[in-house]
């Protein structure tokens, strides 16, 4: 199986392809609804802001940071730009850019933040999400946004198929806009100068910096990528929920994070790929759906999701014990 | 003659014979110095790490830096990589173009590259991407050339003879092709100066000897090399000339052939070191360790010996040879799968380093900066990490001044340079973090204390200082292993000499009864 998998994915990522498929089986065999095809499209909908905010997070770990300010940073754009709509009548797209880049500028605090600081990011980003929603708070005093402008809540339907039971299964705008940040953050990753350097931060920064490359500017597009998508999510979410809620984005920065480390993300940087998030976000919907069909709490399936980080992180480490105990062995023979 | 001299040296040449016969051609013709430095200084706050250097380097030269720890080796580099900028009043020429200081950036596109002792790698991302790293640092959203970059890869691993794996992750890699990969790197980028800081210390014997091959290749590539060494044999056998530095200001610079082991060492230290033979120890003394048949699979076999108390015994082997994989299970860390250890007279059963630490067992590892110390935290936190449960007052806090009242005697023991017990480990100069090493399981009174390689990276007065320190505690009854595959470290330092080859003891000398030359060969064939 691994082998199989090996041209598309790395060696821990078709370990969780392979959990997946097993997930997959079990569900299906013990749950007549799971993956028809109008239930995995509703999954896939109902994913799609965690997987753009899984995207961003996931270039800043693999710079070697942690930003966990995404959701503060998200409501914050999302609510500016519906009181933009709302009040001023600001269109579609100049709201959206709004929010985007808004986004963008908030993460562009963090990124200098932690380069001049030079404080590890996940406390600067801890202080400035604590700033970013108390602000939010302080000035809408939690009041809510009902009343969006059409072109925010209407459902775009980019195609509509009727299955064997009868029922529809839509491409909806969030999946689109979810595939192409995925598309993107994978090509920006894998393939173009500024995504290498990204990962050659993350394996080694002060290497980084003695070969040249502008630690500064880097981090400002990797943190300044993650408040826009920040600013992304914010805005399909409140076109999924057709309201703006401050407080509605609040804790769900820990799934966020573990999809991501599922994913094969790793806290000190260097490590991983998009096509390794998506798996995690694959993942952790495939469990959380099968166990809602199974009648399981939702509460535990926060105690599933812990399991699940915990086991890949097990994985993971034990497989590098492995291979460095391989290493050491032919090492002597060689000789 | 200057003690291992003859043999390395030897075979140094043998190896130039082999593999290239057009290192015969005539020296360098006198050309203009690719690199010129006049007058350079550097303070660091109130240390003076340089001072009024004058230094030039030539095309197609291979050319030393030596001195004594802390003699500003490194600061020296830092300032011609661009890392530090000199104080007032010095210039850097390069090519004609006189500079006042110059940016990292502005050195590599003079053609300056250095590969640091810690290499600068990044373990994460392949041979080929480390390589032609360069290659991604144009604009950002470029798509990245793969295909030209690996042929850049392919290209320069090809010019140099050498092969590694393009696809490998090079965290996998042993630390010799690591090094290859860093040298690799600076090919790509276009080297005309190639500076190497320290590059054989965590080297082996074998490795040592392919890095010199590719040292002659690049030299007949056209370029310049500075090569920064404590093991003044290779330096000697290596280089046009040489540069000594002392307490930062240069003491010399001769040609490579005007000078001998001897003269070299005047100059780093100021004063003549002699290498004596050490008085041996009483055979007569009851043995504190004892190996019957100890063997791990794969790793040695049939290991038998003892070891007295107050006896210094050198075992002596290549890599491979299974002496440090002897010395990992000795401590505990692994377990022998044959035989057992004896100590004081009673067997021992190591699950863990802690069994051995418990019996008075202490182990030097040979990797310093990987497995040694915890470069962030200071000189008193890393000297103590040993013994916190012997500092430890009536509620088991460890106050901290306790900790830096160790360091403190610590420090004054083995002569470590640092402005106090509180600096961090990174800011001291290789060899001292080498001492800091030494300080921490010394202070935990080993009786036995096992030494794997002790004085890599270590320069020569303190060799001299480290091995004085093993005597000292010979003397006091400590018995000790030193591991190495330097001939003159075990040679004039041990009662006792165990010759390991292949998992295997293979044969006993006592240096008394035994010429230094006769076992460099047997050690060597
Ligand atoms: N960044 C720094 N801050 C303060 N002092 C420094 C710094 N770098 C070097 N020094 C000091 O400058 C002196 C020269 O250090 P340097 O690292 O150049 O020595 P070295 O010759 O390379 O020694 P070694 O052989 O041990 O590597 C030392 O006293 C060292 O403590
Ligand atoms: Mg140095």
């Amino acid at each position: 199986m691994r082998k199989l998998l090996a041209p598309v994915f790395n060696r821990s990522e078709s370990s969780l392809a392979v959990v997946i498929i097993v997930v997959v089986l079990i569900f299906s065999v013990s749950s007549p609804y799971f993956l028809t095809l109008s239930n995995t499209a509703d999954l896939i909908e109902s994913y799609s802001v965690t997987t753009i905010l899984a995207a961003g997070v996931f270039v800043v770990l693999v710079s070697g940071g942690i930003d966990i300010s995404f959701a503060a940073v998200a409501s914050v754009t999302q609510f500016i730009a519906a009181m933009a709509a709302t009040k001023y009548g600001v269109p579609a797209f100049p709201a959206i850019a709004l929010a985007c880049a808004l986004g963008a500028l908030m993460g562009c605090v963090n990124a200098l933040l932690t380069y001049y600081l030079n404080v590890v990011s996940i406390i600067v980003t801890i202080a400035t999400s604590s700033i970013f929603y108390a602000l939010l708070i302080y000035f809408t005093g939690g009041s809510e946004i009902y009343n969006l402008p059409d072109w925010w809540t209407d459902r775009v339907v980019f195609l509509r198929f009727e299955t064997a039971s009868g029922d529809f299964a839509r491409i909806t705008l969030p999946m689109v806009i979810m595939v192409l940040v995925v598309v993107v953050t994978h090509l920006l990753m894998s393939r173009t100068h500024a995504g290498r350097q990204i990962y050659a931060l993350g394996g080694n920064p002060e290497a980084a910096s003695r070969v040249g490359i502008r630690i500064l500017r880097l981090q400002l597009l990797v943190y300044g990528y993650l408040g826009f998508l920040a600013g992304l999510a914010g805005f399909v979410q409140a076109h999924r929920v057709h309201q703006v809620v401050p407080t509605a984005m609040f804790g769900t920065e820990l799934s966020v994070l573990a999809v991501a480390i599922l994913g094969g993300a790793s806290l000190v940087g260097g490590l991983g790929s998009m096509g390794g998030v998506v798996l995690g976000v694959l993942l952790l919907a495939i469990l959380q759906n099968g166990l809602n069909l199974l009648g399981v709490s939702p509460y535990f399936f926060d105690v599933v999701i812990g399991l699940a980080i915990l086991i890949s992180i097990s994985v993971t480490a034990v497989t590098q014990r492995r291979l460095r105990a391989k290493r050491g062995n032919s090492e002597l023979r060689h000789e | 003659m200057p003690p291992g001299w003859n043999a390395v040296s030897a075979f140094v040449v043998q190896l130039c014979l082999a593999n290239q016969t057009k290192l015969m051609t005539e020296p360098v013709p006198p050309t203009a110095p690719f690199l010129k430095l006049e007058n350079i200084g550097k303070r660091f706050g109130g240390t003076v790490a340089l001072d009024g250097v004058d230094w030039s380097v030539n095309p197609g030269e291979v050319h030393c830096l030596v001195g004594e720890n802390g003699s500003g080796k490194s600061t020296l580099i830092k300032i011609v990589s661009g890392v530090h900028r000199p104080d007032a009043g010095g210039r850097i020429v390069i090519g004609g173009t006189a500079f006042d200081h110059l940016s990292p950036h502005h050195a590599k596109k003079l053609g300056i590259q250095v590969i640091y002792q810690d290499l600068s790698l990044f373990p994460n991302l392949s041979v080929w991407e480390n390589i032609a790293i360069d290659q991604e640092l144009g604009a950002p959203f470029l798509a990245v050339r793969r295909k030209t970059m690996r042929a850049t890869a392919k290209e320069v691993l090809a010019n140099l003879d050498a092969r590694l794996p393009l696809d490998a992750i090079v965290g996998q890699l042993s630390v010799a092709e690591r090094q290859l990969v860093a040298i690799c790197r600076g090919l790509a980028a276009k080297a005309k100066l190639l500076i190497m800081d320290e590059p054989t210390s965590s080297l082996t014997h074998h490795e040592v000897v392919r890095l010199l091959g590719i040292v002659h290749r690049l030299k007949s590539m056209g370029l310049a090399i500075v090569f920064v060494s404590h093991r003044l044999e290779e330096v000697m056998a290596l280089a046009e000339r040489v540069t000594v530095l002392r307490d930062g200001r240069k003491a010399a610079t001769l040609p490579a052939k005007q000078v001998d082991y001897h003269r070299l060492a005047e100059l780093m230290t100021g004063s003549r070191i002699d290498h004596v033979l050490k008085a041996p120890g009483l055979e007569t003394r009851e043995s504190v360790l004892e190996v019957r048949g100890g063997g791990r699979n794969g790793e040695f076999a049939d290991v038998s010996f003892a070891l007295h108390a107050g006896e210094v015994l050198g075992i002596i082997g290549l890599m491979g040879s299974g002496r440090t994989e002897l010395a990992l299970a000795l401590f505990g860390m692994t377990k022998l799968d044959h035989g057992e250890v004896w100590v004081d007279g009673k067997p021992l059963k190591l699950h863990s380093n802690q069994d051995a630490i418990r019996s008075g067992i202490a182990y030097v590892s040979e990797d310093r900066l990987l497995l040694g110390l915890n470069l962030r935290q200071s000189i008193a936190d890393n000297a103590s990490i040993t013994t916190l449960d012997r500092l430890a007052n009536s509620f088991g806090l460890v106050p901290p001044q306790r900790r830096s009242k160790l360091a403190f005697e610590w420090v004054k023991r083995l002569g470590i340079k640092a402005s106090n017990t509180a600096a961090a480990v990174q800011t001291l100069s290789g060899g001292n973090q080498q001492r800091v090493v030494l300080a921490k399981w010394l202070a935990t009174n080993p009786k036995i204390l096992i030494l794997d390689t002790p004085t890599a990276g270590v320069d020569i007065r303190n060799k001299q200082g480290i091995y004085g320190i093993i005597h000292k505690l010979a003397k006091e009854g400590v018995a000790i292993v030193v591991i190495s595959d330097e001939i003159p470290e075990v040679y004039f330092n041990t009662d006792r000499i165990l010759h390991m080859r292949e998992g295997r003891l293979v044969k006993e000398y006592l240096p008394g009864a035994t010429s230094e030359k006769l076992l460099a060969e047997a050690v060597f064939a």
